[in-house]
Order: structure tokens, then C-alpha cells, then sequence
């Protein structure tokens, strides 16, 4: 016998932005949707744990899509001439149709409230579920954010060492992310991590951080986020230098309601460094949120 | 037994480069000379196509480097802990806090900055087997 996983990946056709995109995801579970949105430069893959695990995928449909650009996703016909940037806009965009393609979003769910999708982004994906509680908070069951802040000030001024043709795109976007991770995160899944930035299509995480460093300050906004009309969950590894615990509890501080978590022993990137370890502290916030509506 | 100085640490740098096959290769292509700066000690680390040539310790007198990475010596003790602290497990972590210096040309070292990488943290990695 084929010694086979539960995760199923497919393709899905999309127009975005009035254009049509091949748009790859997996999934793996059933019951409440949890769609999983990986970090800049990198892809889907980063939850592939999370998709074997059964205290999970017993109670939670898991779907991960990679991004248009990103992992199996390519890019729009004619992305030889452009320069790929992310915006808050279009990375909206994506996350909703993406939703009600697979009606996870639509009138008829809303009126269900338990058929709901719940969003968990991390870094990118972390903040923009911010946005996501601001424009859209009727549409999901929760919210969680990953590595999330409202803002969080860089390290390095200039993105472009990451897109040069004298410096090696994918070795450059290893190394650098190399350092945000835990020291204890187990080497396996340390290099596993780094695997998915050193296989970035050239420009594609340089493109993503627009929208992470330029267009992603929301300090001025995350202070009308109503927890009320969505749960709103932030959590973030202590060794994450890129988005701090500081970062992340002075964007909670701005929310009522918002819950914030300090995960020990973790960095940027908590699914896919070290998964073992991350569970412990989603677990019981998937647990709270399948229970909060019962 | 006494604790082990970061000046002491640094010396071993060069066995500790030269021994590791994997970290040698990964730097064939880097030949130059840089500094690691302990408080206001430094040392002039030449590489030779991914071999640590010399470990030398200033002052130096008109003395050339591409790219030098400073901090003071209980930081960098600190980063040589076989489990380095938040903020304290990578240079630029360190950097980012203002812990840590870099200066220089930053294109050799962004080139090669997994095999610096590795160089630097060649004495985290000894404590790792010997505390």
C-alpha cells in the first residue's frame, strides 16, 4: 500500500484583479474552515503539520493556498515586464475571493454563523488579518494572527539585497530568515523553513515586504477593531525579532478585547520551525473558538 | 573551572572553521579579510576560499578589511551560549537592539552571510559540545 498523507492539493481558477490566476491549495480535515495564510516569500508548506494533525483536522477543515507568485501559484500571464507588490488592497482581495470561491463567504453563511470561516495568517499573513477584523469582522468566526503587528520597525533599510543579480536571491532569503528562528526549534523543520525562502521566485519576498514594511502600517487604524463582532487572537514567538513581543502587545493594547500570547521557544515563523512546540499554544485557542459559538 | 573569556572563544575560531567540511565549502568562494570587534579588542579574521587563513589580534596600523561586526564581550559571550537568549541568538537580532555593529562593505558579506554566519557562531557550536 502507498503510504499516503491526508492532505489533497488541487488548483483553483481565480480572477484577481481581472485577471486570471491558477491558484494552488491543500487541505486536509473537516469541520469549521481554517484558512491558513503562509508568510512572505515562502509558501503553503509551512502547514503541512498542521494538516497532519489530528487534534486539529478532526474538528477544523485546514486549507493553505499559496499566494499567486508564491510556491505552486505562478504568477499572471505577463509577470516578465512587471514589478510584483503586494498592497493591503490586493492582498485582501485574494483572501475573499478565495473564500467565497469555496462559499466558505457568502450570505448564506453569514446567516450561519457556525459555518464560518476562521483566518490564521503569520508575518505577512498575521498582519493582514488585522485589516481583515477591520473591513470584514461580520465574514469570519476568528481571527488569529501569527507574528502580527499593527506595525513593527524594520532591521535593515533596504529591501533590494534581496533582489540583485550579484547576490544570490534564495541563499540571501535563507540566511537572513535563518536568524528568526529559535535556537530550540528542532533542525528538520529549521531547514524545512529555510527551504521554502531559498525557493522564492527572484523579487517575490522584496515584493511581498511592500506590503509588510511600506503599505502595512496600521497603526493608525487597529484601534477600531470591534472584538465583538470577530474574536481576534495574537500570538508571537519570543526569539521573532522582526515582529517583536513588544510589537505585538502594543498593537493588543490598542484592541479591547484582542488576545495576545508570548510563545516560548519559538520564532517567526511558529507552524513550520516548530510545530511541536506551536501546537501547545493553538490548541487551546482552537479549542475556544470552537467552543464559543456552541 | 573558570568561564571561558570571549577572547578565548574567538581563538579557537579558526580550528573550529577549518575542522567543519561543510562550512569550508560553503565558503569557497569568499576570499578576504574582515574584524570582530571584543569591546575595543580586534581581530583581523583572513579567509582563503572558505579556510580561516589567520586569526590576528589588533591594534591593527593601516591594515585593509572588507566588512568588521562589533560588539562588546559579555554580548558576544552571550551569543556563544550553546542556547543563546531572545535578542542574543543572531547578529542582526543584535544589531536591530543596538547591541551589535556592522560596518563596512555590506555586499561580501550579504553574499556570503550564511558561511559568516556560520564562522561567527563556530564557538556556539563548541559550547554546544563542551559547555
Amino acid at each position: 500500500m502507498a503510504d499516503l498523507e491526508p492532505i489533497i492539493g488541487r488548483y483553483l481558477r481565480l480572477p484577481l484583479g481581472g485577471r486570471p490566476h491558477r491558484v494552488y491549495f491543500e487541505e486536509a480535515g473537516q469541520g469549521i474552515p481554517l484558512v491558513c495564510l503562509h508568510t512572505a516569500g515562502s509558501d503553503g508548506r509551512q502547514f503541512r503539520h498542521l494538516m497532519l494533525d489530528e487534534a486539529i483536522t478532526r474538528h477544523y477543515r485546514v486549507i493553505a493556498f499559496d499566494m499567486p507568485w508564491h510556491g505552486k501559484s505562478l504568477p499572471p500571464a505577463g509577470w516578465q515586464d512587471e514589478e510584483y507588490r503586494l498592497t493591503t488592497e490586493r492582498y485582501v482581495d485574494l483572501i475573499m475571493a478565495f473564500c467565497r470561491a469555496f462559499d466558505l463567504i457568502s450570505a448564506a453563511t453569514q446567516a450561519r454563523a457556525d459555518d464560518r470561516p476562521v483566518v490564521m495568517g503569520c508575518s505577512i499573513g498575521g498582519k493582514i488579518v488585522l485589516q481583515l477584523a477591520l473591513e470584514h469582522p461580520e465574514a469570519f468566526r476568528a481571527l488569529i494572527g501569527l507574528e502580527s503587528a499593527a506595525y513593527q520597525p524594520p532591521w535593515y533599510d533596504d529591501t533590494s539585497w534581496l533582489h540583485r543579480p550579484d547576490i544570490h536571491g534564495g541563499e540571501i532569503a535563507g540566511a537572513m530568515m535563518s536568524g528568526l528562528i529559535a535556537p530550540q526549534s528542532p533542525s528538520q523543520t529549521r531547514w524545512e523553513t529555510l527551504w521554502g525562502y531559498m525557493q522564492g521566485g527572484p523579487g517575490v519576498f522584496k515584493g511581498d515586504l511592500h506590503f509588510y514594511r511600506v503599505d502595512g502600517d496600521f497603526r493608525d487604524r487597529v484601534g477600531r477593531i470591534d472584538t465583538s463582532r470577530c474574536p481576534l487572537y495574537l500570538l508571537t514567538g519570543e526569539y521573532d525579532f522582526s515582529c517583536t513581543p513588544d510589537d505585538t502587545r502594543a498593537t493588543a493594547e490598542k484592541i479591547a478585547g484582542a488576545k495576545l500570547t508570548i510563545m516560548r521557544e519559538i520564532g517567526h515563523f511558529p507552524m513550520s520551525e516548530h510545530p511541536e512546540q506551536f501546537r501547545k499554544y493553538l490548541l487551546p485557542v482552537l479549542d475556544e473558538i470552537r467552543g464559543a459559538t456552541r | 573551572m573558570a568561564a571561558v573569556t570571549a577572547h578565548e572563544r574567538i581563538a579557537a575560531l579558526p580550528a573550529l572553521v577549518n575542522g567543519d567540511a561543510a562550512v569550508v565549502r560553503r565558503g569557497r568562494f569568499l576570499t578576504t579579510a574582515f574584524l570582530l570587534g571584543i569591546d575595543e579588542v580586534e581581530y583581523l579574521i583572513t579567509v582563503s576560499e572558505g579556510r580561516i587563513a589567520s586569526l590576528e589580534r589588533g591594534p591593527f596600523l593601516m591594515r585593509p578589511w572588507t566588512f568588521a561586526l562589533r560588539a562588546s564581550a559579555e554580548t558576544w559571550q552571550r551569543f556563544w551560549e550553546a542556547t543563546p537568549a531572545p535578542g542574543y541568538h543572531d547578529l542582526f537580532a543584535m544589531k536591530k537592539r543596538g547591541a551589535a555593529r556592522v560596518e563596512g562593505d555590506l555586499v561580501p558579506l550579504m553574499t556570503h552571510l550564511r558561511y559568516v554566519q556560520d564562522v561567527i557562531t563556530a564557538p556556539r557550536r563548541a559550547a554546544l559540545l563542551h559547555g
